[in-house]
């Protein structure tokens, strides 16, 4: 994981004024091994400005120690034995809901199954990265996700852009269900490797409205209609 | 197929202990011949397993036969427990079915040989029969019972026949023969079995009870339907059952082998590249990319991957699979949507694969290459994305044929569009985009 060659040009969220920026997080993953290393690349606090306060193995544990340490960012695998990231959603929902702090969700997974990925983004995780990103992009994301801005791999806006095309049927609610012209350009750049810093150039708008874009879609993702993304889900599981 | 393994094992049986064992292959079992049988296919069956000729198995039975029926016993015994099969067909015979399939009513008289085999051998039947019924001498009120007997054997014998008829036709296509046709032969196999059973009573009192008689038989039947009807759905539920957690195991077992066979490999072979951080990067991708295509595309169990692609989604993973391969930078591949290939779209995965070769040489030091497909309405667009240090067409010389002609200049022949540019931070973005032909849709 530690490659020599950093993956890219984005953003040292570290600098050296790291200290400004801080987070608690807890890794819920069944392998330890995986979790050390994840530990390893990001728990450097003073440099990474990220905390671990926990660590969990299995959807049990998970609960526990979420609502004992109250994170604000969990990395949550997708496969986990107990039931797996949704039931860790679907047990922390109300901890998701609480207004005063929030505790928000990262999926973290090497699954390439979609209908893995969009479960635990309907489930209410804020984004979804595979695990063989970076250390410095997953420090990336995990701040961008406590600014409760939503993280999308190019591999989940790929999902995305299919589960909302093959949706022909017309939708239960119009707004809701339909992606909007920007934000369907926003998704296929992001689906192409662009960075928002990129996507915003590109498209000659503002990292922030980049942001509220890809807000926008995660919201619709997480709320449109349920029967039709599922019946997409399986259907692509036959396929 | 599972339900090989999970027949009947009747391997204890002395013909099969003296099978020659020296190729290492599974162990021969024993079943009924489902082509050129005359009756049951037991004959043919037991010759194939046996290693002789049909015709001595045959006579040997109808040598039995004399034998107080013995034969027949033995021959019935065979059928009943053996299952049907494709066991011990003659490979010099050709196979009777292929006439069978191309039969489409007026050509059946023809084409069905196979009956002209039956009536030869209920020709001998018969025969024998009456050699038998001549020989054997019984009392006078026993042998009035001799044919209704023998009216319930061949009610039994068509009904029997009937259900290998519905075994053959299920792992076989060969059973394209008229419904009404198997139904005619059960009714006849029930009427047969009836009239002689209430011949048997009949002949005991006298026709004037026959009425009773039918209704007694009739509430009998109806009683042993009811006894036995439970055991019979709970014993089919139970084998479905066990046949599912047997090709549960069987799924198991086969994950289990696969990654054995290559992830065991690959991680050894990575321990032996350790020093050697590229190949070992190489490894990692492909074996990853292999596991991944193993464990999420459930029909294309990667293994019989060598023919060509057939749709854009295919054709671009693959591409970029090999490309990864090649020059061991790491291809990120996001597809949306997909379609089947025609000669444009395979023009521009043509051009796409150069565009990767290209990112892959010149900008793969800057991390991994992205490879963007889409199918949106009768557009497809590629897009392959570096990360490099960028590069320039103009100042590219005019005698450097690649990127022109290989990939704008493909493009445009096609009737497409290709596009390179700078990616504001850095980095050669390639958009390939291709209407797809007409009567694709």
């Amino acid at each position: 994981m530690s490659e020599p060659t950093e993956a890219n040009e984005s953003v040292e969220p570290t600098g050296g004024s790291a200290a400004e920026r801080h987070v608690r997080v807890v890794l819920v993953d069944d392998h330890r091994m995986f979790r050390t290393g994840v530990q390893a690349e990001i728990g450097r606090t003073e440099q990474t400005g990220v905390e671990v306060v926990g660590e969990a193995a299995d959807v049990d544990q998970a609960v526990t120690v979420i609502t004992a340490t109250r994170p604000e960012v969990v990395l949550l695998d997708v496969h986990l034995p107990g039931g797996g990231g949704v039931e860790v959603l679907r047990r922390c929902a109300p901890l998701m809901a609480d207004a005063e702090q929030s505790v928000r969700f990262l999926a973290l997974s090497v699954s390439d199954a979609a209908e893995d990925v969009i479960g635990v983004i309907r489930g209410g995780a804020r984004g979804y990265v595979t695990k063989t990103i970076t250390g410095t992009d997953l420090v990336d994301s995990v701040f961008r996700v406590q600014d409760g801005d939503a993280v999308f791999s190019p591999r989940l806006a790929g999902f995305v852009l299919d589960a909302f095309a093959s949706t022909d049927a017309p939708p239960v609610d119009e707004d809701l269900d339909r992606l909007t012209q920007r934000e369907r350009e926003v998704l296929r750049l992001i689906a192409r490797g662009y960075a928002y810093k990129e996507i915003a150039k590109q498209l000659f708008i503002s990292v922030k409205t980049v942001e509220s874009h890809v807000s926008a879609v995660l919201r619709k993702l997480q709320l449109s209609n349920r029967h039709e993304l599922t019946r997409w889900a399986t259907a692509r599981r036959l396929v | 197929m599972p339900r090989w393994a999970g027949r009947v094992n009747i391997d204890g049986m002395p013909e099969a202990a003296a099978a020659p064992l020296a190729e290492p292959r599974p162990p021969r079992k024993l079943y009924r011949s489902s082509d050129g049988r005359w009756l049951g296919g037991v004959a043919r069956g037991l010759a194939g397993h046996l290693g002789l000729p049909v015709i001595w198995v045959r006579l040997v039975f109808v040598g039995l036969f004399m034998a107080d029926g013995l034969g027949a016993l033995l021959y019935a015994a065979f059928w009943f427990f053996v299952p049907l099969g494709l066991g011990g067909v003659d490979a010099q015979r050709p196979p009777p079915f292929t006439t069978e399939t191309a039969s489409d009513g007026r050509r059946r008289l023809v084409a069905r040989k196979p009956d002209k085999g039956q009536i030869v051998a209920l020709l001998l039947m018969v025969v024998v029969a009456m050699v038998f019924v001549g020989s054997v001498d019984l009392g006078n009120g026993a042998k009035a019972y001799l044919l209704p007997a023998v009216l319930v054997g061949a009610g039994v014998a068509l009904v029997w026949r009937q259900a290998d008829n519905a075994r053959r036709a299920r792992w076989m296509e060969a059973g394209r023969r008229r419904r009404t046709l198997s139904l005619l032969r059960a009714a006849g196999g029930v009427v047969l079995v009836t009239a002689g059973v209430s011949g048997i009573f009949v002949l005991q009192g006298s026709a004037a009870h026959l009425g009773s008689v039918l209704q007694a038989a009739l509430a009998v039947l109806v009683g042993i339907t009811l006894l036995a009807g439970p055991y019979l759905v709970r014993m089919t539920q139970d084998l479905s059952e066990e046949r599912l957690m047997r090709i549960r195991a069987q799924e198991r077992a086969e994950v289990a082998a696969h990654v054995h066979d290559s992830v065991l490999h690959t991680l050894t072979l990575i321990q032996r590249n350790a020093e050697n951080a590229g190949e070992v990067r190489r490894l990692a991708r492909a074996q990853e990319r292999d596991l991944r295509t193993w464990l999420y595309k459930p029909e294309g169990t990667g293994k019989d991957e060598a023919d060509e692609p057939a749709n854009l989604a295919d054709a671009v993973r693959r591409n970029a699979a090999e490309v990864e391969d090649k020059h061991g930078v790491p291809i990120e591949v996001v597809v949306v949507g997909d379609c089947p290939l025609d000669e444009r779209i395979a023009a521009q995965m043509q051009a796409a694969r150069e565009a990767m070769v290209n990112a892959a040489k010149y900008g793969g030091e800057g991390g991994a290459v992205q490879v963007y497909a889409e199918v949106e309405g009768k557009t497809v667009f590629v897009s392959v994305r570096d990360r490099g240090p960028g590069f320039d067409l103009d100042s590219i010389p005019a005698d450097r044929m690649g990127v022109r002609e290989s990939i704008i200049g493909r493009m445009e022949r096609n009737g497409g569009t290709a596009r390179l540019r700078a990616v504001p931070d850095g980095g050669t973005e390639v958009e390939l985009e291709m209407e797809r032909a007409e009567k694709t849709s």
